[in-house]
């Protein structure tokens, strides 16, 4: 009983990191029908400069949260101009190679600034100290991963149910012809929704660099993990990416725990199993 | 009985009736049209005949056996093939690569890795033959993309016939076609062989009248009625139908 | 036929005049023989029949494994070592494709790129069989078709990959034009046509994978006898990547775009990462993006495209 719950709170920590990571690259492959391997740059970009403010600059954590979110945000907004709007029209090897392109620029430029070993981030005192569950401890860390996970999911919710921004960011990836006959502009919707995306993924890159270490490989190293979760949600549902990567947390939590020697076979097993199965995932609209 | 004979067919999608209790004859050397309104169903009819969708009710026997369980590729291979109302050609090889592997396919030869493709004198002169046929001998090595839209639709007619089809299904052969170039489809559908059970999809009222013998009236799913076409042009409802506007 | 012995004299001169100018860099010279191999069996993949794929080092990785533990355990000959690579990278491609080949676009890629990383998570966990992140050493390959030794300056390396190169190559440019080759150019023009008559294009495209996985087992079986050592990085995503960008670089479809695109990616790479590999990433991922934006079609396109940027039209995409 005590290993069941271990597993979900875990799990459910693990889950809600790769849920922020997620969650942009889904929608963004959902909108735009881009194929984008470098999403996981964005949290490395996030970490790097989250370790940078913390360790070199000295800031307390919530300003070192917010700045590195925001630093990303300013770099993935000019890249959205530059690299991504121009490939939306292309083919989708043309999409595969210039984001791998993309990510080894990212990888070759963290390293050129802090080089390739560890980039730890600094936790304030309070963060790492345990709250008594009865059956466990668990941190005020990954509590706050909890917290903040169902904080974005809420959000998001509320952004796409609740506001005229949300109705035509769903309006275009519904259909983004009749959206840009209707006058929205969707070329605005993409920017912002990119850079939404690649806050997130900033933020869940920070939050989870204790579960997932950030280094100058990142964005190669778990590039296959955020797009898995991707394809089972079904490309552009955000539900469907809460969803996977909940259950994909659980999932490789629980064979962390009860197979620790097969973990990540067992794992890449399911998945493909379950994409054999249902090739368009969870709730997928759009054909992968 | 010889040829397709189509019983109760229906089709939905979700809450949507697009086909409903259909019955329909085409016998070997039949020249149907099958006209109606767009929406009416006609493309979906098609794809159910040829197997590119399950029907949610009724059957289809060919030459009297039961052809639903068998899906696309397996039709084709029984003699029921069909053109595309949106050209779906391999735009990159040119109209003989185009002809030639429908051909290949038929001959049990596609699969083939030692020899080459274009090494079969039988297979060659087959494929030289429905060049000039389509007349179409002139273009037949430049790459189907570099060709005007009308010389599309006559390779896309060209490939369906050179897989040697008992019955040929063609959705809406001319459309897009500029009217100048219609006459060309025209022609070559009067060209086809004798005992070819044809059925004709189309908007295009001139080519109707030349190549049928016989008008089947789709609205809304459901079968409207079938006559020669004198019946058809004097038949009241379809008049009102077509002079009303609806037409798209 | 004249071409083809034209292509054949050509690419045996260019073997010739490698060997004459550069005596003293045949490893690296080998090198770029086995990585044309690979990346040839991924222009029949991807080239011909259009599977995108970002796995293809599983298959090399797999020969590579499975001559070098031939080599050890059953035989050290060389060619009979070749053979159990290819069976080994097209039992691999013929299992993972039998699930892979069903599905398309973002799925297919990212399940690729899983395979490749499945097959280096057993490696590593098969320590006592495959020497984990040690890499699997002690391959001693015998005489090739028992006549010549394997010298320390690898010039019997480099005419036994050059060989095996040239023969793939011809075997592809044969099956290129064959009725098979054809199918393979109709799928990937319009699947749905290829259905439309007639065709099962899943077992087509299987059919292709398990034979471009064969030619990836090749290469990795060449490199295993070669280098005498298998390591984990045989099944890295970076080998899928760079085969990928290579072909690309180079042109698909057209097989010596692979050569093409092999031979100057490796000696940029030879150039450029000879200090640092970070900064090496910058050369490729700069590259990959002039060639996405300017060269789509590959280099063996470069004279088209130029002649269309003279004219001033825009640049051809795909
Ligand atoms: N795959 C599908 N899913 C849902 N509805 C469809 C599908 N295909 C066709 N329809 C609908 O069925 C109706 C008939 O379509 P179609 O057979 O293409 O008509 P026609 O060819 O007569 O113009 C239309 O309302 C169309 O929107
Ligand atoms: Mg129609």
């Amino acid at each position: 009983m005590t290993l069941l719950l271990n597993i979900a709170v875990d799990g459910v920590a693990y889950g809600m990191i790769l849920f922020m990571i997620a969650v942009g690259l889904s929608v963004t492959m959902g909108l735009m029908r881009v194929v984008n391997l470098a999403h996981g740059g964005f949290a490395l970009i996030g970490g790097t400069l989250a370790h940078w403010l913390g360790t070199e600059v000295g800031l307390p954590f919530a300003l070192v949260l917010l700045g590195a979110v925001a630093g990303t945000i300013v770099i993935a907004m000019p890249l959205e101009r530059l690299v991504y709007r121009r490939i939306y029209g292309f083919g989708e090897l043309q999409q595969v190679l210039a984001t791998i392109g993309l990510t080894f620029l990212m990888i070759a430029s963290v390293n050129l600034w802090q080089g390739s070993s560890l980039l730890s981030i600094t936790l304030p005192e309070g963060l790492n100290r345990s709250v008594d569950l009865g059956f466990r401890q668990l941190t005020a860390h990954r509590a706050l991963v909890i917290g903040v996970g169902a904080l974005v999911i809420l959000g998001l919710w509320l952004l796409l149910d609740r506001t005229r921004f949300g109705i035509r960011l769903r309006a275009a990836v519904d259909n983004r012809d009749t959206a840009s006959a209707l006058g929205i502009d969707t070329g605005r919707i993409y920017m912002l929704t990119f850079a939404l995306g690649a806050g997130l993924a900033a933020l869940g890159g920070i939050l989870g660099a204790e579960l997932l270490p950030i280094d100058a490989y990142y964005p190669l190293r778990y590039m296959v993990l955020f797009l898995i979760v991707v394809a089972i949600g079904g490309l552009g549902s955000i539900l469907g990416s809460f969803v996977a990567a909940l259950a994909i947390g659980m999932i490789e939590t629980a064979s962390r725990y009860l197979v620790p020697d097969m973990a990540t076979i067992t794992f890449f097993a399911i998945v493909i199993l379950f994409l054999a199965l249902r090739p368009r995932g969870l709730m997928g609209r759009v054909g992968a | 009985m010889q040829g397709l004979e189509v019983r109760g067919l229906s089709k939905r999608f979700g809450g949507l009736v697009v086909s409903e209790d259909i019955d329909f004859d085409l016998p070997p050397g039949a020249r149907k049209a099958l006209i109606g309104p767009n929406g009416a169903g006609k493309s979906t009819f098609a794809n159910l005949v040829t197997g590119i969708l399950a029907p949610t009710g009724g059957s289809i026997r060919f030459d009297g056996q039961d052809i639903a369980a068998l899906d696309e590729a397996e039709r084709v291979k029984h003699g029921i093939a069909k053109t595309f109302q949106i050209t779906t050609l391999f735009s990159g090889l040119t109209v003989r690569e185009n002809l030639r592997l429908p051909v290949l396919e038929r001959q049990g030869q596609g699969g083939r890795l030692f020899r080459r493709a274009d090494s079969d004198p039988k297979i060659e002169a087959e494929v030289e033959a429905l060049l000039a046929q389509f007349d179409l001998l002139a273009l037949a090595d430049r790459p189907v993309v570099d060709l005007a839209y009308g010389q599309q639709r006559l390779v896309e007619m060209a490939l369906t016939l050179a897989l040697k089809p008992r019955v040929l299904i063609l959705d809406e052969p001319a459309a897009g076609v500029p009217s100048s170039e219609t006459h060309l489809i025209i022609e070559a559908i009067e060209r086809l062989p004798e005992d070819l059970a044809v059925l004709v999809i189309e908007h295009d009222m001139d080519l109707v009248f030349r190549v049928a013998r016989s008008i089947v009236v789709l609205v809304q799913g459901r079968i409207l009625t079938e006559g020669t076409p004198e019946e058809i042009a004097r038949n009241a409802q379809v008049r009102e139908l077509y002079l009303g506007g609806a037409h798209g | 036929m004249t071409g083809r012995l034209l292509s054949i004299f050509l690419i045996l001169a260019a073997g010739a005049a490698a060997y004459l100018l550069f005596p003293y860099n045949l490893a690296f010279l080998t090198r770029i023989l086995i990585m044309i191999v690979l990346v040839l069996s991924l222009d029949l993949i991807l080239g011909l029949a259009g599977i995108a794929t970002l796995g293809q080092a599983a298959m090399y990785g797999a020969g590579a494994y499975a001559a070098g533990l031939f080599a050890i355990h059953v035989w050290a000959d060389p060619v009979a070592g070749l053979l159990a690579g290819a069976v080994a990278g097209a039992l691999l491609a013929a299992v993972s494709g039998a699930v892979l080949m069903r599905t398309q676009g973002l799925t297919l890629i990212m399940l690729t790129i899983a395979v490749a990383q499945i097959c280096a998570e057993i490696a590593n966990r098969a320590r006592g069989v495959t020497g984990g992140a040690d890499g699997l050493r002690g391959i001693r390959p015998g005489k090739v078709l028992g006549l010549w030794e394997f010298d320390f300056i690898g010039i019997t390396g480099y005419w036994y990959a050059f060989a095996v190169m040239l023969l793939v190559f011809l075997a592809l440019a044969i099956i290129a034009r064959s009725p098979f080759g054809l199918s393979l150019r109709g799928i990937h023009e319009s699947p749905e046509r290829m259905v439309a008559i007639g065709v099962s294009v899943y077992r087509r495209r299987l059919a292709a994978y398990t034979m471009g996985g064969a030619i990836a087992g090749i290469a990795g079986a060449l490199s295993a006898q070669i280098t005498q050592l298998v390591s984990l990085e045989s099944f890295s995503f970076t080998l899928s990547a760079e085969a990928l960008i290579m072909l690309i670089l180079g042109g698909t479809g057209r097989l010596y775009g692979a050569i093409l695109g092999t031979v100057i990616f490796m000696a940029v790479h030879h150039v450029a990462a000879a200090n640092d590999p970070f900064n090496w990433l910058f050369v490729i991922g700069a590259l990959v993006l002039v060639v996405v934006f300017f060269l789509p079609r590959g280099l063996v396109a470069l004279p088209v495209s130029l002649k269309r940027l003279a004219k001033g039209g825009r640049h051809a995409g795909t």
